[in-house]
């Protein structure tokens, strides 16, 4: 049963002699609480198609749909209540707000939200619990490691516990055990029930997803079940730990 | 977490942004604060001055016929209208309604008598009130001190011969001749003055008067309305206004006040661009945080309210800082201008009007940057997604 789908999903950009096709007619469907990976060369299209799948890119043509909702059917606010209460975005560089603290941050999707001050505290604290940093609540972002500071991005995304989680290479700039400790912790919100599209560059983060699709050329090209690999990347991760 | 934590925590957390951002429109507050409050005290100042230069009002006994007397060239007739009024009339001036704008009344009562086989013409008047009306009169000897002294004008003491300490005898009353008035061009050269009671009594008029000149401070006060108020306290009299005193007066402020405006408009233009360059710049500088609140589920309304947050924040210290920077620059400057610094006062109107001066500024230069702001692309602003 697809959960999210994308139906012939095409983008381009510029007009006339400098138009360009960065997604080239792309359908994919993905099931509730599946772990996706999308892997591709750079410029290959992977990062403005998850774009079009976070309700954050429109698409030229083609339609997206969650549910039984076309999230570019729905009127920009709608679209950004939407994307409040059913997404959650982890961003390569982390991109915290370096002015507001590690609680703060992950408050943020809740600043427009009925919830009280104290629900809002709660949920923030929780969330900073799930990702290990409830000690860390009020340090700066630019006070913590590069695995910290993800571990707080994934904390934002999480908070308002949308179901689907986007991340595009959410282990980008982490060193191996940060990327191990990052992926595990993904892993273990897919298993809580979140449905996750992840972009990434690395086999290895790969291989903790159920399946991955690869982008060339604005195209897929490639669709592959990992469960085996998953196991065999793991012990190795953990091994190398 | 609510938007305005937002907004507070980038401020708070952005000091050297926000004294840049507050020190630019402040300037602007401050200097239109300083304009419009030293624009108010020179203008009071102005019209203080012009007020004590002259009389503008002018109160005679009413007569039938027409006066015969152009410019001073008697063509016949009477050369001075010899009916009176009563002096308690006067006091009745104080009674109306913008009493509080009436400076100045000096009463006059005429009296011919003659001197070394010669006619002349004798004014009583009250000394200090004249004096007073009379700033540009520069009197060689002593001003009079008693009520046998008097002073005698420039072509009336050529003629005499007479100098201060001279005696003069006017029907059978010896009187010292304690000053005598500098050239005025004017028909004050011709009199003998002498104290008013001396006159009335001298001249059996006690109790009354010819005329009296009235000075009104006219800055923002309706001449006309004074006038018909003292015409119906005093029906005897005739109250006629100077209009071209009043007229000449009113223009020079106007004119003042004009450029004065001009100034403080341009003023406000500069103010108001350095707000919308330090926003733009701000909203430019926050790209990828605008477009993190954007992903995240942020409306173009909960973007702009963030924007105009800050800006309302910037703006009300803005305003209170440039009030009451603008209001010490003008304590220090205004010796430099006037010596007229006891008329400073705060004016709690001018403070409102500065802090809503500020925040309509920095909204309307904010307007524009929280917009594009608010417009902004997510996947363009973060370009990693």
């Amino acid at each position: 049963m697809s959960y999210i789908q994308a139906v012939n999903v095409v983008k381009e950009f510029g007009t006339g002699d400098s138009r360009v096709t960065a997604v080239r007619g792309i359908d994919l469907s993905i099931g509730q609480a599946e772990f996706i990976s999308i892997m591709g060369e750079s410029g290959a299209g992977k990062s403005t198609f998850l774009s079009m799948l976070g309700g954050l890119l429109q698409p030229t043509s083609g339609r997206i749909l969650i549910g039984d909702v076309d999230i570019y059917g729905l009127k920009s606010d709608k679209r950004a209540d939407f994307r409040r209460e059913f997404m959650g975005f982890i961003f390569q560089s982390f991109q915290l707000v370096p002015y507001l603290n590690v609680l703060e941050n992950v408050q943020l999707p809740l600043a427009v939200t009925h919830h009280t001050e104290k629900q809002k505290r709660e949920l923030a604290v929780s969330a900073l619990e799930r990702v290990g940093l409830q000690d860390k609540a009020l340090r700066l972002p630019n006070q913590l490691s590069g695995g910290e500071q993800e571990r707080v991005a994934i904390a934002r995304a999480v908070v308002n516990e949308p179901p689907i989680l986007f991340a595009d290479e959410p282990t980008g700039n982490l060193d191996s055990r940060n990327s191990n400790e990052v992926m595990n912790l993904l892993k273990r919100l897919n298993s809580e029930g979140q449905t996750i599209i992840m972009v990434t560059h690395s086999r290895a983060n790969s291989s903790f997803a159920h399946r991955t699709v690869e982008v060339s050329d604005g195209q897929l090209s490639a669709t592959s079940e990992a469960a085996s690999q998953f196991t065999v990347s793991r012990q190795a991760a953990g091994a190398g730990a | 977490m609510k938007l305005h934590n937002i907004a507070i925590n980038n401020l708070r957390r952005r000091k050297a942004k926000m004294v840049f951002l507050v020190s630019g429109l402040m300037i602007g507050v401050a200097a239109i604060v300083a304009l419009i409050t030293t624009i108010r005290i020179l203008s009071e100042d102005i019209a203080h001055k012009m007020d004590e230069f002259g009389a503008n009002i002018v109160i005679t006994p009413k007569s039938e016929g027409l006066s015969l007397n152009y410019g001073g060239i008697n063509l016949g007739g009477v050369s001075f209208d010899l009916r009176e009024i009563s002096e308690s009339d006067l006091d009745k001036i104080e009674t109306i309604k913008n009493a509080a704008n009436v400076r100045i009344i000096s009463p006059k009562v005429f009296g011919i008598f003659e001197h070394q086989g010669q006619k002349a013409l004798a004014l009583g008047v009250d000394f200090p009130a004249e004096l007073s009306l009379k700033r540009w009169w520069k009197i060689t000897g002593e001003k009079p001190s008693g009520i046998g002294q008097i002073v005698v004008g420039h072509e009336a003491a050529e003629r005499f011969q007479l100098k201060p300490g001279s005696q003069v005898r006017i029907l059978d009353k010896d009187f010292q001749v304690s000053g005598v008035l500098e050239s005025t061009g004017s028909q004050d050269d011709q009199l003998f003055f002498m104290p008013l009671t001396v006159a009335q009594k001298l001249f059996d008029k006690e109790g009354k008067i010819a005329m009296a000149e009235v000075a009104a401070l006219c800055h923002n006060c309706p001449i006309g309305e004074i006038v018909t108020q003292i015409s119906e306290k005093i029906p005897a009299a005739k109250v006629t206004a100077l209009q071209q005193v009043v007229a000449s007066r009113m223009d020079a402020l106007h004119n003042f006040q004009k450029f004065s405006l001009m100034v403080a408009a341009l003023i406000l233009l500069v103010g108001s661009m350095v707000v919308f360059v330090t926003m733009m710049g701000s909203v430019n500088e926050r790209t990828r945080e605008i477009g993190i609140f954007s992903a995240i589920g942020f409306r173009k309304s909960h973007i702009m309210k963030i924007i105009l947050l800050e800006a309302l924040i910037v703006s009300v210290a803005s305003g209170v800082i440039g009030y009451l920077v603008g209001i010490g620059a003008t304590r220090v400057a205004m010796p430099f201008f006037t010596e007229h610094v006891s008329h400073f006062s705060l004016d709690p109107l001018v403070a409102v009007g500065a802090v809503f001066l500020a925040i309509v500024i920095g909204l309307i230069a904010s307007l524009y940057p929280a917009t594009a702001a608010s417009k902004m692309d997510p996947s363009e602003a973060l370009r990693t997604l």
